[in-house]
């Protein structure tokens, strides 16, 4: 029967509970014998905390405590080993029912695993192919009178047909329209245009692509371009049939002017090596093929040379 | 007078529990969660021999279980002996003759003795983990203990009856106005 206690005094007597009737003595000495009870409970408990924590391991209360659990020591084996085969079993199913859970946690712990180690192996190719960008810009092959700055591939050749590259380096980052862009291998083609963050690259084996290059060892000046057999196979055009010229040669950047305009390329820019060569009687040059340092399918990083001094005014 | 025999069937319950506590259910975990049968051993002691039963019956059981678990004597007591008198208080007051109040005593005790637990072992200096104890492990063990309350409570009123002022003569208080 529920009794409303909180209703205040009136309430409390409008209904009809059935109350125990007690001397008033004793109604007043029970409240008193609850809270002595619990006071003096409450304050043992206290006590016992405090010297038990004060003490020392071996301290009296450390014995009793030491003694009461020596008592029930028989109690625990022997519950134990009632349970435990109910243990074991619960145990057992326990890990069955985890097996599967545990085991899904491993299957993508693996494919974590995995991905991690892509990315490690991204990153190793990627460190050591900076660090070539880095070592060749501070070797003496890299031209003085330039900067480089440094860039991602961002996309490759979309076809066979448009060789050029999106790289992320752009306006904002000092990036000028037709400026060379080369990594440590060699030459590898110049800006064709440029957005704020990004810049687009003609390769070498780009069709409008022309590099006035040299044969480093006979010095015979002509222009490379893009094979006609297609492919990464270039050719120096425009070297006379009187020049020397042999496989193996090395080929890279003349800098020089071609008339009036300025080159766009520092001299001695490696391009590649002559792979073959010949003339015929119809022609007015030699025919020589030369074989790019750089491979313009996995280029990853590039650098873009910056001029040092200002850009030279195409007239 | 069955005071007496009452209090022996209880403080042999409570030990029965400890033991079993310390070897069976301590170690069944659910959901991060552990039933506490002690606890709710003593809520439901306290809820039909009052207040005083309640105490003693708490501070007793913390007793054993800092015995059990050697831990600091007296952290189980104090909390016990409180969780006892509170809930026997309730049982004498309110709570005796309601349905849910085993499992309303057993639910808010189970979150307060966590809370106390966790209050006592940080002032003792001790390593205490409050997300691990009121967050992650709490809904199990409440649900636990609320399952628990089930069989315990009827075990537990089968053992002890409910205190009943048999020889008082009763009363009806008049209705007034």
């Amino acid at each position: 029967m529920p009794r409303n206690r909180s209703g205040g005094g009136l309430a409390a007597l409008s209904s009809s509970v059935r109350r125990t009737a007690r001397p008033y003595s004793a109604r007043k000495a029970q409240p008193i014998r609850r809270r002595v009870v619990v006071g003096v409970l409450a304050l043992v408990s206290l006590a016992l905390m405090t010297v038990y924590f004060r003490e020392a391991e071996d301290g009296p209360l450390h014995d009793v405590q030491s003694v009461a659990s020596t008592a029930m020591h028989p109690f625990d084996v022997g519950a134990e080993r009632v349970a435990r085969p109910f243990r074991d079993a619960y145990g057992w199913l326990s890990d069955l029912f985890n097996a599967r859970e545990e085991n899904q946690q491993l299957k993508d712990q693996i494919e974590q695993l995995r991905n991690q180690a892509i990315q490690n192996s991204t990153a190793a190719t990627e460190v050591k192919r900076l660090q070539a960008l880095l070592d060749y810009r501070r070797s003496d092959e890299f031209p003085a009178d330039y900067d480089a700055i440094g860039a991602a591939v961002l996309a490759d050749p979309p076809s066979d047909y448009e060789q050029f590259i999106i790289i992320s380096a752009g306006s904002q980052d000092g990036v000028r329209l037709n400026a060379p862009v080369v990594t440590d291998e060699g030459l590898v083609g110049k800006v064709t245009r440029v957005s704020r963050e990004q810049s687009r690259v003609a390769l070498l084996t780009d069709k409008e692509s022309a590099v006035s290059a040299y044969d480093v060892e006979s010095e015979a000046d002509g222009v490379i371009r893009h094979g006609a057999g297609g492919g990464d196979a270039l050719i120096l055009d425009r070297v006379p049939k009187d020049e020397r010229v042999v496989r193996g040669d090395l080929v890279a950047t003349s800098g020089r002017r071609f008339q009036l305009l300025p080159s766009i390329y520092p001299r001695n820019i490696q391009i590649g090596v002559v792979t073959s060569f010949g003339q015929t009687d119809i022609e007015a040059n030699q025919q020589i093929q030369v074989d790019p340092f750089v491979d313009f399918d996995s280029l990853g990083a590039v650098l873009i040379l910056k001029r040092k001094t200002p850009e030279p005014r195409f007239p | 007078m069955t005071l007496l025999p009452d209090a022996l069937k209880a403080a042999l319950l409570l030990f029965l529990a400890v033991v079993v506590q310390a070897t069976i259910v301590g170690s069944f975990h659910v959901l991060r969660g552990t039933p506490d049968l002690v606890l709710v051993l003593l809520l439901v002691i306290a809820l039909l021999r009052g207040s005083i039963f309640g105490a003693v019956a708490g501070f007793w059981a913390g007793f054993l279980l800092d015995t059990a678990y050697l831990g600091t004597l007296g952290v189980s007591s104090l909390l016990l002996t409180l969780a006892g008198y509170w809930i026997g208080r309730y049982g004498e007051t309110t709570g005796r003759d309601r349905a849910h109040a085993p499992f309303v005593s057993v639910a808010v005790v189970t979150f307060l003795f966590a809370v106390g637990e966790l209050v006592l072992q940080f002032l003792l200096g001790e390593a205490v983990e409050a997300r691990a104890a009121l967050i992650d492990a709490m809904p199990a063990t409440l649900a636990l203990n609320l399952l628990l309350t089930v069989p315990v409570y009827a075990v537990v009123r089968r053992l002890l009856a409910p205190e009943r002022d048999t020889g008082a003569r009763s009363l009806e208080v008049p209705i007034v106005g």
